[in-house]
């Protein structure tokens, strides 16, 4: 089963002199690191046992635990002439990211357990960051009927969602969060009134009326927000709601949390970053859903992440082919391919003095590990050694030459960059180096 | 780290104009010496020999996503009269991925050394995307896109109300109906803000206004009576009647007495006050007929300026060009 590609083998390393940052054990401190049989042997002084094959110095650049990502897209099965899983998850390396969590709308939908472990294994297979799924909460996501969601969690499904495709019956909501929580999975959201939602592609706002393009107005997104919040405090579900774009969204999540609710939230850096503005004349590279709204909005999610009631930051990854935004932009393809720029994207935040660096790597490291229920996501003696060494000044450009991910739709595609991943390890492994 | 900032591609890089794609963003000079080259024009479809060698040996393609007769055929006799040769595609795609995509059928036809598209689609941006897309020889003209803009359309009203009031400091326009669907309204807007209207109006019941409307510098309201208070210029918008499913207007009769344009209204704006509208009308949907065939109305002058700012617009951009 454990198919592990060769010239890939494990070495026993130290990390010299990088600034570990791991904000689940409190350290943020220019310290070695000592790898040894995949695993994190100690931080500080070497053990007595350790002698290194190597030796990388990190001086100057972060270590930081491997990137937790919980929304990529891998586009397989079923788009693989987008992209592939072994595609998306070598690219993952190149941005620091070791552990994937994907939505079920792949085709077919992982809806059975054998779409679960085909995903899973494949991942494996290809011996980069591994992937861990989310099952269907409906069949087919057809919001009608349950999944065997007890079996799909065997099958390693660390939650299960209905993708983008909103649960209209809200009785079947109720139901699927019930039952879900009879198991402890973990339900993950993408709040939405399809009806309210329509066939809009812009925040209803500014752009939309100068634009002339059919809108999603803010309501589309909490009016799903407060129902599924009332769903959640009566069902007994822990849940995730996944990315997460206004203001007023995050406010219903902090008043949710203070009541104890057992409810997270995330935010994808596209929102952090941009808004409506981006849009400008039709750019279709700033087509995501939910979509882009206000700077008063941006601002919002960003004092979420500041105060935690938004835990997460990921990159809801959704490669696309050269020519997917080619079309009218009520008809180009939605989503950023954003695995290549996670990290450096979300560093700015850091570098700009709004968001503190513990806050954003805990974002995208141990609290969407716990959200997702994974062992990952710090530098604990002992655990694999899932982690990237980010060197935040070494300038780029995200281009056909550095971009690794199959997709080419992103804003960023062209433009100088700064801050790159030089080195990622999945369980000791070295999965990419510069 | 903010990604590439957003640019107008209607300017090649000396600051000329080469695709005529919205009004927004234009400077009020260009707006006006379009108007201006539309005025010597003007005379000259009532000589003889209608023709003028601006675009001989030019090639235009009149390509159309959504039917059109009227807007098609005014670009038509424009590029005629202009000596171009002209060529209508009245195109039919499927919006989605499948079938060929839009840039496909522009660039076949480009193979074929056509000079100008003027294109009409039904999603917002297409105009955009072709002109983005395109040999920087190849001027596109947008004769219509989604609810997005009809520059054209805007400026052929901007001429006819300056054939009729001459200046814009003093003008308060009313726009009046369906605002959130409307090209025409969107591209009329710019046109007035950026010729300095003195005040610009949009009237019509919510859901047919679009939010944050007061972005684009106009005033919103609900009602008629205060609406068309001081007015001097009335544009009624055309109300598409398939879009109107019980959802945004409960009926005709109801819109018709709150907002159709009848002389009781009339009355509301000033007594020289001129009545506007895109064509074509709903007679007893957003105007009375009484009203329509007033001496008030100027819906036929819009018609008949239409060829002459037309041609002015397709002078301008073509001015200059050639491979």
């Amino acid at each position: 089963m454990y198919d592990k590609r060769a010239g890939m083998p494990t070495v026993d390393l130290t990390i010299r002199n990088g600034n570990l940052v791991d904000p689940a054990n409190g350290i943020n401190a220019v310290t070695d690191l000592h790898i040894g049989d995949g695993m994190i042997k100690a931080i500080g002084l070497p053990p007595s046992d350790h002698s290194p094959e190597r030796i990388v110095d990190a001086e100057n650049q972060y270590v930081f635990p491997g990137i937790v990502d919980l929304c990529t897209r891998l586009r397989e099965p079923g788009e693989e002439y987008k992209a592939t899983i072994l595609s998306e998850t070598r690219a993952a390396c190149s941005g620091g990211i070791t552990s994937m969590v994907c939505p079920p709308d792949t085709f077919p939908i992982i809806d059975t357990p054998a779409m679960a472990h085909m995903v899973q294994n494949r991942a494996q297979a290809a011996g980069f960051a591994s992937v861990h799924p989310l099952g269907a909460l409906t069949i087919g996501l057809r919001g009608e009927q349950l999944t065997d969601m007890a079996t799909l969690a065997d099958a390693g499904c660390i939650g299960v969602s209905n993708a983008l495709v909103s649960v209209e019956n809200s009785l079947l909501m109720r139901r699927a969060m019930q039952y879900a929580s009879t198991y402890d999975i973990p339900v993950f959201l993408t709040p939405k009134d399809s009806w309210l939602q329509g066939n809009g592609v812009v925040h209803e706002g500014r752009i939309s009326t100068r634009l002339g393009l059919p809108a999603i107005p803010e309501a589309a997104e909490t009016v799903g927000v407060a129902r599924d919040l009332a769903l959640v405090e009566t069902s007994g579900a822990t849940a995730h709601i996944a990315m997460v774009s206004c203001r007023r969204s995050v406010d219903k999540i902090r008043a949710a949390q203070n009541r104890n609710i057992p409810v997270t939230a995330s935010a994808s850096i596209n929102h952090l970053l941009c808004t409506e503005d981006n849009i400008g004349e039709f750019d279709a590279q700033y087509k995501v859903i939910p979509p882009l709204r206000t700077e008063s909005d941006r601002q919002g999610l960003i004092a979420g992440i500041v105060d935690g009631h938004v835990a997460v930051i990921c990159s809801d990854h959704q490669p696309h082919g050269a020519d997917a935004k080619l079309a009218p932009f009520s008809e180009a393809a939605i989503g950023i391919a954003g695995i290549d720029t996670l990290l450096t994207l979300a560093y700015t935040l850091v570098r700009d003095g709004i968001i503190d660096l513990e806050t954003v790597i805990s974002a995208m490291t141990d609290n969407p590990a716990r959200i997702a229920g994974l062992d990952c996501g710090k530098l604990n003696s002992g655990s694999p050694a899932d982690l990237c060494i980010f060197d935040p000044d070494k300038p780029w450009q995200l281009n056909e030459q550095t971009m690794q991910s199959q997709g080419r739709n992103s804003p960023w595609y062209g433009t100088d960059l700064v801050g790159k991943v030089t080195m990622t390890l999945k369980r000791g492994e070295i999965v990419y180096e510069t | 780290m903010s990604a590439q900032p957003s640019r107008s591609i209607q300017f090649d890089d000396q600051g000329n104009l080469r695709h005529f794609l919205t009004i927004d963003a234009l400077p009020a000079e260009t707006l006006v010496q379009i108007l201006d080259t539309a005025e010597s024009f003007i005379d000259f479809g009532l000589r003889e020999i209608r023709k003028m060698p601006l675009l001989r040996g030019k090639t235009v393609v009149n390509l159309f996503f959504e039917p059109s007769t009227r807007t098609r055929t005014t670009f038509e006799i424009a590029a005629k009269r202009l000596s171009a040769d002209v060529i209508n595609m009245s195109a039919t795609r499927m919006s989605t991925t499948k079938g060929e995509s839009i840039l496909d059928t522009v660039r076949t036809l480009e193979a074929m050394h056509t000079d100008l598209f003027v294109v009409r689609d039904h999603a917002s941006g297409t105009p955009h995307l072709i002109a983005d897309h395109l040999p920087s020889h190849v001027r596109v003209i947008n004769a219509g896109d989604g609810r997005h803009a009809h520059p054209t359309q805007a400026m052929l009203d901007m001429f006819t109300i300056r054939q009729k009031k001459d200046d814009f400091s003093r003008l308060r326009v009313a726009i009046v109906g369906d605002i959130l669907h409307s090209r025409v309204a969107r591209s009329q807007i710019h046109a007035l803000s950026i010729l300095g209207a003195r005040e610009i109006r949009v009237i019509g019941p919510r859901t047919l206004i679009p939010t944050d409307i007061q972005s684009m510098g106009v005033n919103a309201t609900t009602d008629m009576t205060d609406g068309l208070d001081d007015i001097d210029v009335i544009i009624m918008l055309r109300i598409q009647r398939e879009r109107m499913d019980g959802q945004l207007i409960p009926s005709e009769q109801e819109f018709f007495n709150r907002y159709g344009l009848t002389e009781e209204k009339l009355r509301f704006a000033r007594p020289d006050a001129i009545v506007m509208h895109p064509g074509p009308i709903n007679r007893g949907l957003e105007i009375a007929s009484s009203v329509a065939d007033s001496s008030r109305s100027v819906i036929l002058n819009q018609v008949t300026n239409g060829i002459a700012v037309r041609m002015s617009i397709m002078a301008r951009i073509m001015g200059g060009s050639g491979r």
